[in-house]
């Protein structure tokens, strides 16, 4: 149980598919006009997410290695079907404003990703935990942007509408908006370190750039190359050791030797 | 002693112009354009001014406090975006509107890029294509003398006839800065005069477009001549396209940049959806620059040429 609870709180928080692994950016940009749309998307993909891990995560000894991508997609796209059947039955509303987006999700790269990289590999309860909190973690993401830009762009949150028109900043509710807000929250998740697979839960490096290639200028440079250079002499040193001890070893048995000879 | 043996970097030698030199010779460049502008639309083109530049650079200053970087106001380069994104807005636009381009402007474009000479594009530009589609009928509300009218471009585009002496002089209804053709040339001159910029890619983007125009308008002089004297042309050609971040360093690229400049801004006019598009041609330009200059490395000195 423990572990299930561990893989709601990574997808939500940790690897976070929007803001910390960047996967499915084409949803993320093209269908977070309005809030309603992006939970719409968000919910949409997680239903297919869960039942793809499950179904994938039992099946995962069948599928032979060598044509698992497309049974994947044969499952993925099933399900996709059904969610857009379902969909076009009770809310075509949302049906209709996402659109060509809804048949896309079978090329999502967060469901063929977490069917790869976990559910290929796991039990079906821990997939099935593990499409829930990535589907959520999606979900949240895409709500978070799209609530910026329907503020921003159409003066409303949920439909509900409370900027005049005339201070409604129109690029918000288009492509470039999306790029603005999707960068500034990554930047605040950045900033104020939430904790997240990308920063902070990593074993630190010894070198003074913390091995992160954007602070190694100047000085941090030079200290690194102090250190890689006594981690090289301390690396010497210990080589030299191990063949000194080896040889006194050597030494030892050939007088051990020559001992029970002389015997 | 100390003098002696004083160990620095290269160059050696430098000449006197400063940053802050180059940027005020902008701005008194600017000022024939600013002055006709204050006299044709009134006070409010004024405050639209003042109250662009305060904007740019009140973000630049709490932008540089907040991230603890060195203050770089005094440089001028931010009144300056700030001058050329309010001659870039119509007189009649409620000023919060450039207040915002130009916080966009600097804190989006150059700022968050690295500041001065980081930026990838033009930031006063940017900012005003941000404004034209954030908010399409306010920055496209052209009155004069108290009348809203078409701007001679789209007349033009919807084939009528244009005064090619009131646009020459300017008593026609546009943004604060683009409208006085010789109120423009004087600037420039003065900029040329102080070396400040080479004529390369002015020429070079202008002969482009009267050449595009005189192709595909059916050789007719008129139109040609309306197509150089009408919207920012002469603005974009002198003041904006020349600045030194966002266009080529080599002699060879700055050409290909005017030509590149003049081709798009033709095809924007004529075959695009709106009248004016001297502002998308300058920024698309800009994301270029890289390429072209790469392609347009001049030999180093020493170095023979590819052998044929």
């Amino acid at each position: 149980m423990n572990k299930c609870i561990e893989r709601l709180y990574n997808g939500i928080i940790k690897e976070n598919p929007t803001f910390v692994l960047m996967l499915g950016m084409c949803p993320t940009l093209a269908v977070t006009t309005t809030a309603i749309n992006g939970v719409g998307m968000g919910l949409s993909t997680t239903a297919v997410l869960v039942f793809s891990n499950l179904i994938i995560s039992m099946l995962r000894k069948i599928i032979p290695d060598r044509v698992r991508i497309p049974a994947y997609i044969v499952i993925v796209a099933s399900l996709v079907t059904i969610v857009q059947l379902l969909l076009q039955a009770y809310v075509p509303s949302l049906y209709n404003s996402l659109g060509i987006f809804i048949p896309l999700i079978v090329v999502n790269c967060i469901i063929l990703g977490r069917a790869e990289a976990y559910a290929a590999k796991n039990g079906p309860v821990e997939s099935a935990f593990d499409g829930i909190g990535m589907g959520l973690g999606f979900t949240v993401g895409l709500t978070c942007i799209a609530i910026f830009r329907e503020i921003l762009g159409a003066g409303s949150v949920f439909g509900m509408e409370f900027i005049p028109e005339d201070f409604r900043i129109t690029i918000f509710g288009l492509a470039p908006g999306a790029f603005f807000v999707l960068a500034g929250l990554t930047a605040l998740q950045n900033k104020f370190k939430a904790p997240s697979a990308t920063n902070g839960s990593v074993p630190q490096s010894k070198l003074a750039c913390g091995g992160n290639c954007m602070n190694c200028t100047g000085s941090a440079c030079m200290a690194n190359h102090t250190t890689l250079e006594t981690l090289r002499i301390q690396a010497e040193e210990e080589a030299l050791a191990a063949k000194k001890a080896a040889l006194a070893k050597k030494e030892a048995e050939m007088k051990a030797k020559m001992e029970k000879k002389d015997e | 002693m100390g003098k002696l043996l004083n160990v620095s970097s290269s160059p050696h030698v430098r000449s006197k112009e400063t940053t802050q030199s180059i940027m005020l010779d902008v701005c008194i460049a600017m000022l024939p354009a600013t002055a006709f502008g204050v006299v044709q639309f009134g006070i409010n083109a004024l405050l639209v001014l003042i109250a662009t530049v305060v904007a740019c650079v009140l973000s630049e200053y709490v932008f540089e406090k907040v991230t603890k970087k060195p203050i770089t106001i005094c440089d001028l380069s931010a009144v300056v975006t700030g001058m050329i994104l309010a001659l870039n807005c119509p007189a009649s636009i409620p000023l919060w509107i450039p207040m915002l381009g130009g916080v966009f402007a600097i804190v989006v474009v150059k700022q968050l890029y690295g500041g001065l000479g980081q930026n990838f594009m033009n930031p006063a530009l940017a900012a005003r294509c941000f404004l034209l589609i954030s908010f399409a009928g306010k920055m496209s509300n052209f009155t004069l003398d108290g009348w809203t009218g078409a701007t001679p471009l789209a007349v033009l585009k919807n084939g009528g006839e244009v005064d090619l002496a009131a646009m020459f002089i300017g008593k026609i209804p546009g943004t604060i800065g683009e409208v006085s053709v010789i109120a423009l040339l004087i600037g420039a001159a003065y900029l040329v005069f102080k070396k400040v910029i080479t004529l390369r890619i002015p020429v070079t983007y202008i002969a482009t477009v009267a050449v595009f125009t005189l192709i595909f308008g059916g050789f007719d002089i008129n139109y040609t001549l309306a197509h150089i004297c009408g919207g920012g042309l002469i603005f974009g050609a002198f003041f904006m396209a020349t600045d030194y971040v966002t266009s080529p360093i080599t002699p060879k690229g700055q050409i290909v940049f005017g030509i590149l400049l003049g081709v798009l801004t033709g095809l924007f006019r004529m075959f695009g959806g709106s009248a004016e598009g001297v502002s998308y041609a300058i920024i698309i330009s800009n994301l270029l620059v890289p390429l072209i200059e790469r392609f347009t490395l001049p030999v180093a000195f020493g170095k023979e040429g590819k052998k044929s």
